[in-house]
């Protein structure tokens, strides 16, 4: 299992890396994270870096419900790995669930998108302060000039797709997303298919009959490696 | 060499106890709790500080030293590295190394690249 756990680790890597390399090439173009992700379930307003950090909390939750799983296993309290283990699936799944969630609104965006303006320039608009362009300087342009600028803009993008998206004038910004979130989010999901596949063999008193809860202690690495890897997400993706 | 041949069984058994001792030597519920409020706090401490309109470079080394804070916690204490044999320590640890030898020069091959006018 660590040998494995090597090579993923690998692979998240050369993402996290190709993405901070892409990001230094196109530094002067590239969006905040903290401009981009401000949704907040039921909140009208910004709030930054909190949806992540909720997530964050749900899935080191999740890992800890593990290690005690774990931890039940070794002394064979199969009813306290089986509630533990069942604790670590509902976690999984709500941290999937808010992936969702966040996949919803960077694709969905704004209400009224960003505007490729004829001179060159990329603005952002923000459904808080109607009418106003905002530069990625920090500068703004409101009134009659910005609805001047957006009626002679060359195009108008809302959301985000593979190829383009309202958060700045790259479409690298999207595809890092969507790939690295993706490919963790998929490595979440695979864990909790395996956990419950676990959850079923504990409950059937597999693991009884083999006097061996070792099963538990390689999912739980894998588990706790998908843990570890979003603590690296959060920080290169969301943070910085 | 009797031993060797009783049943692959039993041979199994010997080395799950192996490792439940081992496990019982650092890691209780107690640790285990201690560990998630460690990473609860510096996962708050982390999203608070990014408010505060510190130097961006500040900001930058703090995170990346925090997020390795974790990083430990998370494996040496739930993955139970810390309590495994020396040489897997050193197998799945020192290839890292190539990794951050990576994220030197893709990092400088980016800036270049931001460089050129074309």
């Amino acid at each position: 299992m660590w040998i494995f756990l090597l090579s993923d680790a690998f692979t998240f890597s050369s993402l996290l890396i190709m993405y901070g390399a892409l990001r230094h090439r196109w530094a002067d173009i590239w969006p905040f994270p903290g401009e981009v992700f401000t949704h907040f379930p039921f909140i009208h307003g910004h709030v930054p870096l909190a949806y992540v950090g909720l997530m964050t909390f749900i899935l080191i939750m999740s890992s800890v419900t593990m290690v005690l799983a774990v931890d039940a296993g070794h002394s064979f309290k199969r009813k306290k790995v089986q509630m533990w283990l069942g604790f670590t699936i509902i976690g999984g799944l709500m941290f999937v669930g808010s992936q969702a969630w966040e996949w919803y609104h960077f694709i969905k965006g704004s209400g009224e998108g960003a505007y490729y303006l004829s001179d060159g320039r990329f603005a952002r608009t923000d459904d808080l302060e109607p009418g106003a362009l905002l530069f990625h300087d920090g500068t703004r342009i409101e009134g009659a000039e910005a609805e001047h600028l957006k009626s002679t803009a060359l195009k108008n993008v809302k959301g985000a797709t593979l190829y383009e998206n309202e958060y700045g004038p790259t479409p690298l910004f999207g595809n890092f997303f969507f790939f690295i979130t993706g490919f963790h989010g998929f490595h979440v999901f695979s864990g909790v298919v395996i956990n419950f596949i676990v959850f079923v063999l504990v409950s059937k008193g597999a693991l009884d009959r083999k006097k061996d809860y070792e099963l538990v202690e390689k999912v739980g690495l894998y588990w706790h490696f998908v843990d570890l890897v979003w603590v690296f997400v959060f920080t290169f993706f969301y943070l910085v | 060499m009797s031993e060797d041949f009783v049943s692959p069984d039993i041979h199994h058994e010997r080395i799950s106890h192996k490792g439940q001792d081992k496990a019982h030597t650092g890691l209780n519920t107690k640790v285990i709790w201690k560990v998630f409020w460690i990473l609860l706090a510096v996962t708050i401490f982390e999203v608070a500080i990014s408010f505060t309109g510190l130097s961006k470079t500040l900001l930058l080394y703090t995170f990346i030293t925090l997020t390795i804070v974790k990083a430990y916690y998370i494996v040496f204490y739930f993955m139970h590295m810390k309590f495994e044999e020396t040489a897997l320590k050193f197998s799945i640890l020192l290839p890292f190394v190539l990794i951050i030898y990576l994220i030197f020069i893709a990092i400088y091959e980016g800036i270049a690249l931001g460089l050129v006018n074309y």
